[in-house]
């Protein structure tokens, strides 16, 4: 089975984010950045599916030469092959850029995929968009937000997860899924798979190879304006015995917050 | 005209769509328009009425067959043939499971942008302009739209849902054209969730636990406070979830879910970042932590420090007696 697996590099979850306000962007001095969380269960998923049947994993990513540092992380998790996409336009939080640079490449540069596995969302962007654009670009069925999957022959059955209940949805290869924390546990690198990644090359596409120009891409959305939420301050904090902090806490309800 | 996509579950329409389209309607006057409902799927004609009170005042009604069961592509094929057919200006899907699911897919055929998970609304000189929490709530952006029609989905529990009495419309019927061929990737079965809990995103109150709650059976003792509570849902922290005492359905923050409901009770939760940033936005927090230095307590608008298996049962007893008031 030829699995492809999108991955994201994101600033590290801890991270506090500060604005720069001329720009309208994040400030990135500072931060660690790290492969996006969904996609490791999407790398790890690629991975097992591979034990299990055999096959080959691809790692692909859109953006700059840093991205190489989460590629090479997948080859050392056990990825056979990596490629960039090599695509210096920043952040733009606009998906169809990045889908549409996804899709040509799958069309292009990788032959016959049967599987095209993602994060159910990028941390940050969290815009839950590129597999479902992905998918539509290349007429494929898709299945989002999947915590269980299943690929017998060229069928497959996933399970999504919905308000309060799962969906059971069947589809045939090649298809776009994309997971959710539930699927797997990612694993970590071992020292083989570290130093096997270090020699493996990571191969580059710019637009020029994918046949595709900054006019075919220009964004759809545009931040004009970014800012911090607005803060809390802490309210009213109280140390009484249980029943008297109890009487407190449902007061502060009933007269303050008018809930109940 | 804005054009608002309800979600049908269980035969019933979905909070967070009337919720969306109370929404069109307030930014539809501002700028003269109409506000168009869609029901998509098989035997929804007779929902229609309800979507007049809320602001449609005409419901295309598209039906077929193998609609029944919900897909990405073919339900995004028969929108897509709306859309083409009616022209709206500006397209609203709640950002619910299905939302999520099938606005990009439609977005990717229009070939428009979409703003997801947007939080605020609102038009300036004629052109909308909407704010989405970007980084789980640490950062809003907002966003300006350069290519129609306008696409968002709207966070669930945040625009107010508003009906009026004796509202009119009319009900279009469209025909579908879509073929089996177009219908991949189907839900055949809907597994249900345990018991009939509302889920964290769509729940007004959300009493959430963390480590501090220490094992499976003790959530037992926060799922009764939402019994005693109305429209609440239980919440968790990774740390919760990680330890196997509750689903994953459950969990809130940054790789969770990210909600701003009304009211946010925290018991035995630090306050880690990566929480915050999910619940950051709720209107009222409650903070119940033994740790007086507890980062929650910078957040909270009440809080109690002291063991929570202590407070919870004078606090069950408060409330029920304020309720039955
Ligand atoms: C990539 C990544 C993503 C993450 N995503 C999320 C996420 O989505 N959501 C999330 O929640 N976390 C997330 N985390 C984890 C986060 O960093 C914290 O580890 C986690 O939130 C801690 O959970 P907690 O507050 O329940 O536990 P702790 O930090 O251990 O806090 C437990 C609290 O309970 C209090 N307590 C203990 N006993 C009692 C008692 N009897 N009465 C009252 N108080 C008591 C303690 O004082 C303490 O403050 C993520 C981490 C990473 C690395
Ligand atoms: N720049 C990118 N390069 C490769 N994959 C991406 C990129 N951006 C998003 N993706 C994939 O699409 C998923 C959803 O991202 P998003 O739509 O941005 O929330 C991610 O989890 C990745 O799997």
């Amino acid at each position: 089975m030829n699995i492809l697996v999108f991955v994201k590099r994101v600033p590290d979850t801890e991270s506090k984010i500060r604005i720069d306000q001329q720009s309208n962007s994040i400030i990135k001095e500072g931060l660690n950045f790290i492969i996006s969380p969904y996609d490791e269960y999407a790398m790890e998923e690629a991975l097992r599916l591979k034990e299990a049947q055999g096959g080959k994993v691809t790692a692909v990513s859109v953006g700059t030469k840093e991205n190489q540092v989460i590629l090479k992380k997948c080859l050392a998790m056990g990825a056979d092959e990596a490629t960039l996409i090599k695509d210096d336009a920043g952040e733009t939080y606009d998906s169809l850029r990045v889908a549409k640079l996804l899709a040509q490449a799958v069309k292009q540069k990788f032959t016959e995929p049967h599987l095209l596995l993602f994060g159910k969302q990028s941390v940050g962007a969290d815009n839950a968009q590129v597999p479902s654009m992905v998918a539509e670009l290349l007429g494929m069925p898709q299945a989002n937000v999947v915590t269980k999957l299943e690929i017998e022959g060229n069928k497959g059955t996933a399970y999504r997860e919905i308000e309060g209940a799962s969906e059971k949805v069947s589809f045939s290869l090649p298809a776009v899924v994309s997971a959710q924390k539930g699927l797997n546990e990612p694993r970590y690198e071992t020292l083989k798979g570290i130093m096997m990644a270090k020699r493996k090359q990571i191969p580059e596409l710019s637009l020029q190879d994918l046949g595709m120009k900054e006019e075919d891409l220009s964004p759809q959305l545009e931040v004009v304006r970014m800012d911090a939420p607005p803060p809390r301050k802490a309210g009213k904090v109280v140390e009484d015995e249980p029943p008297q902090a109890a009487k407190k806490l449902v007061e502060f309800l009933c007269q303050e917050a008018k809930i109940i | 005209m804005f054009l608002v996509y309800t979600e049908v579950r269980d035969g019933k329409i979905k909070k967070s769509s009337l919720e969306a389209l109370s929404e069109a309607r307030r930014r539809a006057q501002e700028r003269d328009e109409e506000v168009h409902g869609v029901l998509l799927g098989h035997n929804v004609e007779e929902l229609a009425s309800q979507l007049y009170s809320y602001g449609a005042s005409q419901v295309y009604v598209l039906e077929n067959s193998l609609l029944q069961g919900y897909s990405s592509s073919g339900y995004a094929q028969a929108l897509h043939s709306l859309v083409e057919e009616v022209n709206p200006e500006v397209i609203f899907f709640s950002a619910t499971a299905m939302g999520q699911d099938l606005a990009p897919r439609l977005a990717a055929k229009l070939g428009v942008g979409l703003a997801s998970d947007c939080t605020q609304i609102s038009i300036k000189d004629g052109a909308m302009e909407v704010v989405r929490p970007i980084f789980a709530g640490k950062a809003l952006a907002t966003v300006h739209f350069k290519s129609s029609p306008q696409m968002a989905t709207l966070r669930p529990n945040v625009f107010p849902a508003e009906s009026s009495d004796n509202a009119q419309g009319e009900t279009v019927k469209k025909e579908v054209v879509v073929s089996e061929e177009q219908v991949k990737g189907q839900v055949e079965e809907v597994l249900k969730g345990k018991g009939t809990e509302i889920d964290v995103s769509e729940a007004e109150i959300v009493v959430s636990g963390g480590r501090g709650m220490k094992a499976t059976e003790n959530f037992d003792v926060l799922r009764e406070l939402t019994q005693i509570l109305p429209h609440s849902a239980l919440g968790a922290s990774r740390a919760a979830v990680d330890a196997g005492w509750i689903d994953h359905q459950h969990q809130v923050g940054q790789t969770g879910k990210t909600i701003s409901p009304v009211l946010y009770m925290a018991f035995g939760i630090s306050g880690a970042i990566q929480h915050l940033a999910g619940m950051s936005s709720s209107k009222y927090i409650i903070a119940v932590n033994k740790d007086p230095e507890a980062p929650i307590f910078k957040v909270a608008d009440f809080g109690v420090v002291g063991d929570l298996f202590e407070l919870i049962p004078p606090l069950k007893e408060e409330l029920k007696k304020q309720l039955s008031e």
